[in-house]
């Protein structure tokens, strides 16, 4: 479904990503995972199309994402954003509309059939009580959700989300990855995930890709790529990986022994 | 989002309506509504027909066209630079258009449409050249500081009067006059100036009116905009030339008028909501009526005697404008 060939994205003179090369295939849940500074969110960002890339293709179906305008770009991926400074006085409504833009002339007036999407695309997210409210008066959770149900308004084939549970509280945590898995498994999204938590990522994810330096450093089932070395390598930082007590699983655990 | 919300416009043009009435009753000598109907339908008497048709009623067009010019561009600046104190006149563009205008003025055009539609021409430009530099002045990386926005307008905006002021001392006659303009004083009254300003008007305003959507857009920054599909590149561009036409088209012919550009957006903003496709054209219509009851009480406090319409509006506004920044930043918005 979305295929990145070779891409290199530099920051000035600085290569920030260094040849990467990746698959997300529909029904899949692909979790980046790998210290700050790894590249992760800088990834997200060129796939959707905020920052150039240097050299290397992204595409979906054949077709070439940088020969894209943004309106066409954005009914094939849609981009989930840390919940953080959104404009407060927009209400939740009003956002998860903007969610149907690429579909709207530039005037932005929704149809019947676009507030349906939204009404619908709120609901999954459990939100829909939320609609009147405003942006600025929402928890981080709620705020995430809203920002879920923007990207699911969209209608794409592939999903991208930039580490959207870092500030939230675990109980959010879970219930936003289940429904990613959801989408991904049930509607058979592409679905591209940066991820802090690596228990997190091992728990939700069908693939990892661990990313230090700008470069993916290993890719495959989470018990392939959680692996001690790997992780210290990526991490500095000794662990211990022990099977999770009742799933299949791997568990990683920070090693203080000196 | 309905944004085909009628009684915000009904409201707004209703209060446009009474300030018209005002601006055009209240002077040397009161017309009243009947007076003025008359000499309106043409039935009047030959003073009050004088009086309205050369003196009232193209005052009031221009103060109100300005008003609607610097409280639409005003409101787009907020918009495009997702911050609640920009305003034509705090970020400098005013004064860079100023500066334009006294260029081309004393340069001796002819005093005809085709020489007066050179002076917003020189103004344009230079208000595209101040938000450029400006801009770039206080730009950090890929986010424009609040405080660094409105220094580098400040500062921007003292150069260009002192450079404006240089020229109207080196130079005689016509251009000395300007000086009572620079004060926001609409002293170029007639209908010519009018005449002239429409078009760029119409444009500009036009545009930002379309640009609505836009604008909600990025509001929740370049980033998720251009992820929802928008062109920002483009879009911003868009936007900035036009705002920058209208504050030019305003500037050349009434002069440097402060703070109706942030206030008028602010009320509306306050009133009905942050959506700009209601925001943009409800600013134009009240930055209409806001100069037209400013450029009364600039009229009448000191009578028979005038003072300029910008003292006016920078008294009432620049504690306006302290008060917003006390609220933005307890807001955090920055």
């Amino acid at each position: 479904m979305l295929k990145i060939e070779n891409l290199s994205v530099n920051y000035g003179t600085r290569r920030i990503l260094r040849d990467i090369s990746l698959n997300v295939q529909g029904g899949e849940v692909l979790a980046l995972i790998g210290p700050n500074g790894a590249g992760k969110s800088t990834l997200i960002r060129a796939i959707s199309g905020v920052i150039p890339s240097e050299s290397g293709r992204v595409r979906t179906n054949g077709d070439d994402f940088q020969a894209l305008s943004p309106i066409q770009r954005a009914r094939y991926v849609a981009t989930v954003p840390q919940a953080v400074s959104l404009p407060p006085a927009f209400t939740v409504w009003e956002t998860v509309l903007l969610g149907r833009t690429p579909y709207l002339g530039f005037l932005g007036q929704p149809s019947g059939a676009d507030e349906e999407l939204a009404r619908r695309a709120l609901e999954r997210v459990s939100a829909w009580t939320l609609a009147e409210r405003r942006v600025g008066e929402l928890s981080g959770g709620e705020a995430q959700r809203v920002l879920l149900a923007r990207a699911l308004c969209q209608s794409t084939p592939i999903m991208l989300l930039d580490e959207p549970t870092a500030h939230l509280d675990l109980q959010y945590q879970v219930s936003l990855l289940e429904l990613v898995r959801e989408l991904a498994h049930h509607d058979g999204l592409a679905v591209l995930i940066a991820m802090h938590d690596l228990n997190l990522a091992a728990r939700y994810a069908d693939r990892v890709a661990l990313m230090d330096a700008g470069e993916i450093k290993a890719l495959g089932e989470p018990g392939q790529v959680l692996r001690p070395e790997m992780i210290e390598a990526a991490f500095g930082l000794r662990v211990q990986v022990v099977k999770h007590p009742f799933l299949d699983v791997p568990l990683v655990l920070p090693d203080s022994r000196k | 989002m309905k944004y085909m919300k009628s009684r915000p416009y009904l409201f707004s043009i209703f209060a446009l309506g009474l300030a018209l009435l005002l601006s055009l009753a209240i002077g040397s000598v009161f017309l009243s509504p009947s007076q003025l109907w008359a000499a309106l339908s043409g039935h009047g008497t030959q003073t009050s027909t004088a009086i309205l048709w050369s003196i009232r009623l193209p005052r009031t067009v221009l103060i109100a066209l300005t008003g609607m010019a610097l409280s639409g561009s005003g409101a787009a600046y907020q918009g495009l630079f997702r911050n609640p104190l920009a305003d034509p006149f705090l970020i400098g563009v005013a004064s860079g258009a100023g500066l334009g205008a006294v260029i081309a003025m004393s340069v001796k055009w002819p005093y005809t449409f085709w020489g007066l539609m050179a002076i917003p021409m020189a103004a344009f430009v230079a208000a595209l050249l101040t938000v450029f530099i400006v801009y770039s002045l206080a730009r950090l990386g890929k986010t424009v500081p609040t405080t660094n926005l409105i220094l580098a307008g400040v500062a921007f905006s003292s150069f260009a009067t002192s450079l404006t002021s240089f020229l109207m001392l080196r130079s005689t006659g016509e251009v000395r006059r300007a000086l009572g303009w620079l004060l926001g004083g609409a002293s170029q009254s007639g209908w010519t100036a009018i005449l002239a300003i429409t078009p760029y008007l119409v444009i500009g305003l036009g545009v930002l009116t379309l640009g609505g959507y836009a604008l909600n857009l990025l509001q929740f920054g370049d980033d998720q905009a251009q992820q929802l599909g928008l062109n920002v590149t483009r879009a911003k561009t868009v936007l900035l030339v036009s705002a920058s036409l209208a504050t030019a088209a305003a500037v050349a012919f009434s002069g440097i008028i402060g703070f109706v550009g942030l206030v008028v957006p602010h009320v509306m903003r306050l009133w009905w909501g942050a959506d700009y496709r209601l925001l943009i054209p409800l600013s134009i219509i009240s930055g209409a009526t806001a100069l037209i009851l400013s450029d009364v009480i600039a009229r009448v406090v000191l009578a028979p005697q005038e003072i300029p319409v910008g003292i006016v509006t920078a008294l009432a506004g620049a504690p306006f404008f302290l008060w917003v920044l006390r609220r933005a930043k307890n807001q955090g918005y920055w």
